[in-house]
């Protein structure tokens, strides 16, 4: 009995808490690359030909001799556990392979790439907040004309596609009104509209949801308890309703930023910025499948840890939550 | 309205004035008038208390005085004033300055009425921040802590850095009264302050109150029972459809109760009649309840018993990660056709007991045997069978309910499958109905179109439906006004004659348990410290807790009241 009790209790420290989380981040991350090895199995087409062709950039079929030197140089010839075992060696020393276009690793292509897109994700996730937080604070639950606008507001930016939005923004800041660079590369300037283009979707998705739990807050007894206090409407919308209706939002947030690293691929492409998105598409449309299986582990790195931040930021601003 | 009546402080001027207050919601034919033509006027050191069952309006009635009845309601007055100052029309930032200031307002149920995610100390100092009452931090911690002192609440310093959730419901109840005191307002008004309390919790928010009083505070106190009002109120309205039926000062309203609706209130306090007889008016049981005899000092040995527990343990890991038996070695019996009250503060353990008993929890020692037959050491599917014999009724029946199925379906849910055409499922259904006293018609509501009543009447009826043996009430009443509350026990008694079911019945209120329970057992922090027959028990309790809860249980003060308040006269005089 106490044995086991004690265990119970050690369970519930937070670092016990933390090592879990790793661990079963680690388990996802495995998982992703059990899956990024068996597309490049079970793709479609003999994978020596493939490469073959994509190196030579020649379409007919190789000859034998060709097929079985490239065989036996990526090891297809060997029994598909070897290759799984030797697949999950390589990514514990961080060897990602090797692209079979740009003959050079696919770690290094994606470090080098990934960092505007990380950046445009953030940001984008930032900006979705703010627009979120500051309509709600002030418009949301007043049964008024702007109350009514942004709601509507909300919903036509929740339900409209951000490669849409991306194109009506360009097409108005930045060839009708030339407020914003066309291709704006990477200077802090042309970060502005393919940022808004993710964010504005987002933002009309939290603000419905931060909304909802907004208005339902503003009736709890414990907001009649603070203006009975004596404080103004906006004080109490501030103080007390803001952090409860925050909170279904930064669930979210984790789901949010994998969403938004996938859009911002498709984003990429149409302000020609360079990141992620270019490379990625590229590869796919080349069967370059190394690079395209090395994005869908590191996606799911980042997933996990976006999931880990948002756990605890939760745990920060509601103090109830055990980490259990 | 108050000549005759001896003035605690005489001389002093009405602090606050109200004349034909009138409160409505929504507009031209869509509008409800929910306050009709109130007044009343409140010196210091005087007590108003309000009462009546939800709904009659007494919340806003008390709301409108802080200018918060809500934002859709219309409120007129041919007078509302505050100590000569008009509070009709007044601005929002006018009455931000009058709010907590000059009137501290307490609102019902602490749990939800504290923001759950900020510390009690930040609450309790949200006032004296607002209104710029202290210059530093050090001077805000202090204030706290002293407010915190003033309100009786152990161990204030650690209190204030804790979570509302880490209190118990008396000290939420306490901190949030420190709260609304933290400005020394001139009027405090509390909407049902100790509703959700248990006996001795209750009677401690009660004297602090009192103490309130005597400081020469103006008190409001609105309750839909007046057995706790009657320990604390100089002048009682009673309000039912938003008008009020009776005033008066609390002896006269004790002593010679002139409404119908007054004597009905008076008599649905258990406390005030004997054991097992009716509590409401018979409009809703359609058969004469037969007269119970006095209980049963020795109950026939005979009658089989039907649920056995022995020795059950139970224990959970604390705060600090400690272990904390919350049931430690309790043993009792439930004879057939009997009713076993359990009767202890919130902490004591009862409802893990009736999660083991309900074989929900896994007891950690012992064991309970139902019929005769193991119960809690089998595996679930051995107990799915004969799960049925036992029932239960929760406290909040509409937590405990699909909110999209409707009555109908709901207590066909649980009939025996031994009923099979729908035919006979729906006449057994209108039956059980009939039975909890509800008309057919309310077969298609679904629970949020019920009042709280009706909600306990229908979970009953699904409670009785598989034809148990046993019926574990966990609360059954606390969540209810005590009118509606007289009907719900009155129901269960006239149940138990009828039908032969044995009821464990858990509360924390004595007066209830007192009221229904054959046999009762007291217990504290998981232990029995009391057991025996229900009368046997109030008449010669054994440990000196026992003797506490029944010192604490509120009582009609009928005679004590007309002495209290001439010592206070006395005091005043001096």
């Amino acid at each position: 009995m106490t044995g086991s009790n004690g265990v119970r209790i050690v369970a519930h420290h937070p670092i016990v808490w933390f090592a879990r989380r790793i661990f079963s981040g680690v388990v996802v991350v495995w998982a992703a690359a059990t899956f990024a090895f068996l597309i490049q199995c079970v793709l479609p087409g003999d994978r020596a030909q493939i490469i073959i062709n994509v190196t030579s950039g020649n379409v007919g079929p190789a000859s034998s001799a060709e097929l079985a030197a490239i065989n036996a140089k990526y090891g297809f010839d060997q029994p598909l556990a070897v290759q799984y075992g030797k697949y999950i060696l390589q990514i514990l020393h961080g060897d990602l392979g090797e692209s079979y276009q740009q003959h050079r690793p696919v770690a290094a292509i994606i470090a080098e790439r990934i960092g505007p897109t990380i950046v445009l994700a953030i940001a984008a996730l930032l900006i979705a907040w703010l627009i979120a937080i500051l309509t709600t604070l002030f418009i949301a639950g007043r049964d008024n004309i702007w109350s009514k606008l942004l709601n509507g507001t909300q919903v036509f930016l929740a339900t409209v596609p951000p490669y849409w939005l991306a194109t009506i923004l360009l097409v108005l800041f930045a060839v009708k009104l030339g407020i914003f660079p066309v291709i704006g590369g990477n200077s802090p300037i042309g970060l502005v509209l393919p940022t808004l283009a993710l964010a504005l979707e987002l933002s009309g998705f939290f603000g419905q949801v931060v909304q909802n739990e907004f208005t339902r807050v503003l009736e709890q007894p414990f907001v009649t308890s603070a203006r009975a206090r004596g404080m103004s409407d906006f004080g109490v919308r501030l103080r007390h309703v803001l952090r409860h209706a925050a909170l279904p939002g930064i669930t979210l947030s984790g789901w949010a930023l994998g969403r938004l690293l996938s859009g911002a691929i498709l984003i990429e492409v149409v302000f020609a910025r360079q990141g992620l998105g270019g490379v990625l598409v590229a590869a796919t449309s080349s069967r370059d499948v190394p690079i395209v299986s090395g994005a869908v582990l590191i996606s799911a790195a980042l997933f996990v840890l976006a999931s880990l931040i948002v756990d605890l930021t939760y745990r920060v601003v509601d103090p109830r939550i055990k980490l259990t | 309205m108050s000549q005759g009546r001896p003035q605690p402080v005489p001389q002093q001027p009405d602090l606050l004035r109200v004349e034909s207050l009138r409160v409505s919601f929504g507009r031209g034919i869509a509008e409800n008038t929910v306050v009709r033509s109130i007044s009343f006027s409140l010196r210091p050191g005087q007590c108003l208390a309000i009462v009546g069952e939800s709904g009659s309006g007494k919340s806003v009635t008390a709301r409108s005085l802080i200018g918060l009845a809500g934002r859709y309601a219309n409120v007129h007055a041919r007078q509302l004033s505050f100590d000569g100052m008009d509070l009709i029309g007044l601005s929002d930032r006018a009455w931000r300055r009058i709010r907590g200031t000059e009137i501290g307002f307490v609102l019902q149920d602490a749990l939800v009425s504290l923001d759950p995610l900020r510390r009690i100390g930040k609450e309790v100092g949200e006032g004296l921040l607002l209104h710029g009452a202290v210059s530093s931090r050090e001077e805000l911690a202090q204030r706290v802590i002293a407010l915190l002192k003033l309100v009786g609440v152990p161990e204030p310093e650690t209190r204030a850095e804790q979570l509302p959730h880490q209190l118990s419901g008396g000290q939420r109840q306490r901190a949030l009264i420190a709260s609304a005191l933290a400005l020394d307002p001139r009027i405090l008004i509390a909407d049902e302050p100790t509703t959700a309390l248990d006996v001795t919790a209750q009677a401690h928010v009660l004297a602090l109150l009192e103490e309130t009083k005597t400081r020469g505070k103006a008190l409001i106190l609105i309750s839909h029972d007046l057995a706790v009002v009657s320990r604390v109120a100089d002048e009682i309205l009673v309000m039912r459809g938003g008008e009020v039926v009776e005033r008066g000062t609390a002896a006269q309203i004790f002593r010679d109760p002139r409404h119908p609706y007054t004597r009905q209130l008076l008599d649905a306090v258990p406390s005030g009649r004997p054991p097992g007889s009716r509590l409401s008016p018979s409009t809703i049981v359609r058969s004469p309840l037969p007269q119970m005899q006095l209980p049963l000092q020795s109950l026939p040995k005979s009658r089989p018993i039907l649920l056995e527990a022995t020795s059950l343990v139970k224990r959970f890991k604390g705060p600090d990660g400690t272990l904390r038996a919350a049931v430690d070695g309790v043993s009792f019996e439930v004879r057939s056709g009997e009713t076993l009250g359990i009767v202890g503060e919130s902490g004591s353990g009862k409802s893990t007991m009736a999660r083991m008993v309900l074989a929900l929890d896994e007891p950690d020692e012992g064991a309970v045997q139902f019929a005769g037959r193991p119960w809690t050491t089998l595996a679930e599917c051995e107990r799915r069978a004969r799960r049925r014999s036992l029932s239960i009724i929760y406290q909040d029946p509409l937590g405990s309910f699909d909110p999209r199925w409707t009555v109908g379906r709901i207590i066909s849910d649980s009939l025996s499958s031994d009923v099979e055409t729908r035919r006979k499922r729906q006449e057994r259904v209108i039956e059980l109905l009939d039975l909890v006293g509800l008309s057919q018609a309310l077969l298609d509501r679904r629970p949020l179109e019920l009042s709280g009543g009706q909600r306990q009447r229908v979970a009953i009826a699904r409670a009785i439906a598989p034809n148990p043996a046993v019926i574990v009430c966990d609360e059954p009443v606390s969540a209810l006004d005590v009118s509606i509350q007289a009907q719900v026990l009155d129901l269960l008694g006239y149940l138990k004659d009828h039908l032969g079911v044995s009821y464990l019945f858990i509360s924390h209120d004595l007066s209830v348990v007192r009221h229904i329970s054959d046999r009762l057992i007291v217990m504290r922090r998981g232990r029995i410290v009391d057991s025996g027959a229900t009368e046997e028990i109030f008449r010669n309790p054994l440990s000196e807790y026992t003797k506490s809860l029944i010192a604490a249980m509120p009582r009609l003060v009928r005679d004590q009241h007309i002495g209290h308040s001439t010592t206070i006269l006395e005091g005043g005089i001096a």
